[in-house]
């Protein structure tokens, strides 16, 4: 899969009377290759793009400018061979026949994705088995959890045995089991040579699976790399975590000016206020830090080595 | 014949979905029945036993036409609701192929409102349809189906783009009743509307029910309702090719 500078405006629409049409830049150039077998994450924040890429692959989407190839094809010119190659799987409790049973949803996208008929029956029973509805499958959809929701769009996704799978928060609303199953199935598919494309806001589920990933920020790529490279690229030093009890905000921007520090985040645990603070390879941060949390009612202090997810909130809030 | 097959299998998970609606059903049940009632008792007054029958397909073709032009144009609008749009279109069978088994199903659930109407004539009006050709006329009737399912697909795939083409379809459903012959003669409309009625396959369609059920030659009208059916399905393919097009530049596809 070779996409090169693909970008793609939209119109968003704004009041009634005056249609004051503004141009969104959802994707602004984006250049990545996936190689046959490998697995590609998409990271990013919430509207950064990731959704619209994805669209333009599958041919949902006319870009507005770059090209792309998927198995050898052009988005654009051969899209009728794009899509009997691909696969595509998105979070959410939509994009399903409520009144149908979810059997019978499997049988019409069966159909619409050409499985021949001799297979269908089989093919089927296969993968109610493989995301784990077997039972339930001729229940009706609306009377589905949103899980077995998502395990019915999972399973819909893989019914052509696609070469080039596209996974768009695959994961949303699935219980933890569920989850790694999943993540199994996926590695699985992965091994026998399926190509995956993956968004996910699930930093450990992006690090065990993907071989390659690009963070993308306001529609363009600000890194790419393995997760390795990513962590060892952004985050150089390790993590000091002190637990704040009280108001942490307050004195953020003094551990922001310390020497060596590269980014602080906040999150909230309970009571208590986690103060992430990412360094400089070599700089020993964690007595300034303490220094400067001194007026503090302080609990435990930890370092550690830099995760994905540090590597992350990095990148995406860098200037 | 894998064509066929997924023609087949749409339609029959349509028609599940479709008469799985409990509000639906009722409606469909009942709606046809108060257009059958207002023309037989308005019909009743004056005319011959000719004029009578003639009533009672012409209220029956209505209520087959009824039931597709108002859901046609909504249906794909529901499925884009639904986010099944993004994945019909996604798919690598031809699109045309995937909405005519709904605009049939739809029909399918008209041809019960034919039937409905000509009982309900009979069991309460008494309006006694001996039909001439009984064979001919229940293919005139299942020919002129297929041309209001056609019809319907035409107007189906212009709401891929347009999310407000649903209003289409209501407005051409009074004008079609009215300028193909249901229910009053076409002789009496003025000269001009004649040609677009010949445009329109269910005129054709009604004028072949209307010679199986009281004598005269059907042959013509199946054959011409088949033919200008065949000219808007081509239409349809061709404007479903655009819509979809057009659809992915403006992002259409999907609400989210
Ligand atoms: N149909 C549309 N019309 C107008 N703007 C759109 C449309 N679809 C997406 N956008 C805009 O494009 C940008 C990118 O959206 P996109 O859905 O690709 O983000 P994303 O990376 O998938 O986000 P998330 O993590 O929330 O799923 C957003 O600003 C969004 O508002
Ligand atoms: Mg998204």
């Amino acid at each position: 899969m070779e996409v090169e500078n693909i970008q793609r405006r939209y119109r968003a629409r704004t009041g009634i009377r005056r249609r004051a049409a503004r141009e969104v830049e959802a994707v602004r150039g984006l250049s990545f290759e996936v190689e046959r077998g490998e697995l590609f994450g998409l990271l990013g924040p919430n509207g950064a793009g990731k959704t619209t890429t994805i669209k333009m692959l599958i041919t949902l989407l006319l870009p507005s400018g770059g090209s792309a190839r998927v198995l050898g094809h052009d988005v654009v010119r051969e899209a009728r061979e794009v899509r009997r190659h691909v696969g595509y799987v998105f979070g959410g409790d939509r994009g399903l026949y409520e009144r149908l049973s979810g059997l019978d949803n499997l049988r019409y996208f069966a159909e619409l994705y050409a499985v021949p008929a001799r297979e269908q029956r089989q093919r089927i029973g296969e993968l109610v088995e493989l995301v784990g509805l077997q039972g339930r499958e001729r229940e009706r959809v609306e009377g589905y959890s949103r899980g077995m929701r998502q395990r019915l769009h999972i399973a819909r996704g893989l019914l052509h045995r696609p070469e080039v799978l596209f996974l768009d928060e695959p994961s949303i609303g699935i219980d933890p089991v569920g989850a790694r199953e999943l993540r199994t199935t996926v590695a699985r598919l992965v091994e026998l040579g399926t190509t995956v494309l993956l968004t996910t806001h699930y930093m450990f589920e992006a690090d065990e699976l993907c071989d390659r990933i690009a963070v993308i920020a306001a529609g363009e790529i600000v890194a790419q790399g393995t997760p390795q490279e990513l962590k060892r690229g952004v985050v150089e030093g390790r993590v000091v975590e002190v637990e704040v009890f009280g108001d942490a905000q307050s004195v953020l921007d003094d551990v922001r000016a310390l020497a060596g520090v590269t980014s602080v985040s906040v999150e909230e645990r309970g009571q208590a206020q986690l103060v992430v603070v990412r360094s400089d390879a070599g700089a020993e941060v964690t007595s300034s830090v303490l220094a400067a949390l001194a007026g503090q009612r302080l609990g435990r202090v930890a370092t550690r080595e830099p995760t994905l997810e540090d590597a992350y909130v990095e990148l995406v809030n860098r200037p | 014949m894998s064509v066929l097959r997924l023609l087949g299998l749409g339609w029959w998970l349509q028609l599940k979905m479709r008469s799985r609606s409990a509000f639906d059903g009722a409606l469909a049940i009942v709606y046809p029945l108060f257009f059958a009632t207002s023309v037989f008792l308005i019909y009743r007054q004056s005319a011959s036993s000719t004029a009578l029958v003639a009533a009672a397909v012409g209220a029956s073709v209505m209520g087959v036409w009824s039931a597709v032009a108002t859901t046609a144009s909504t249906s794909l609008q529901n499925e884009r609701r639904q986010g099944t749009l993004e994945l019909l279109v996604g798919a690598p069978r031809p699109f045309a192929l995937i909405v005519v088994p709904i605009t049939l199903s739809m029909a399918t659930i008209g041809l019960y409102s034919l039937v409905a109407t000509l009982v309900w004539g009979r069991l309460v009006f008494g309006i006694e349809v001996s039909f001439v050709h009984p064979l001919t006329f229940a293919l005139a009737c299942v020919v002129t189906a297929l041309g209001v399912a056609v019809m319907g697909f035409v107007l189906a795939v212009s709401a891929v783009r347009y999310r407000s083409a649903w209003a289409l379809g209501s407005a051409l459903e009074l004008p079609i009743w009215l300028t193909c012959g249901f229910l009053v003669p076409l002789s009496i409309l003025p000269d001009w509307v004649r040609p677009v009625s010949w445009l329109v396959p269910v005129t054709w369609g009604v004028s072949a029910i209307k010679a199986a059920a009281l004598g005269g030659q059907p042959w013509p009208g199946i054959a011409m309702c088949l033919g200008v059916a065949a000219g808007y399905a081509l239409l349809g393919t061709l404007l479903a090719r655009r819509m979809v097009d057009s659809a992915r530049t403006h992002a259409t596809l999907a609400l989210t």
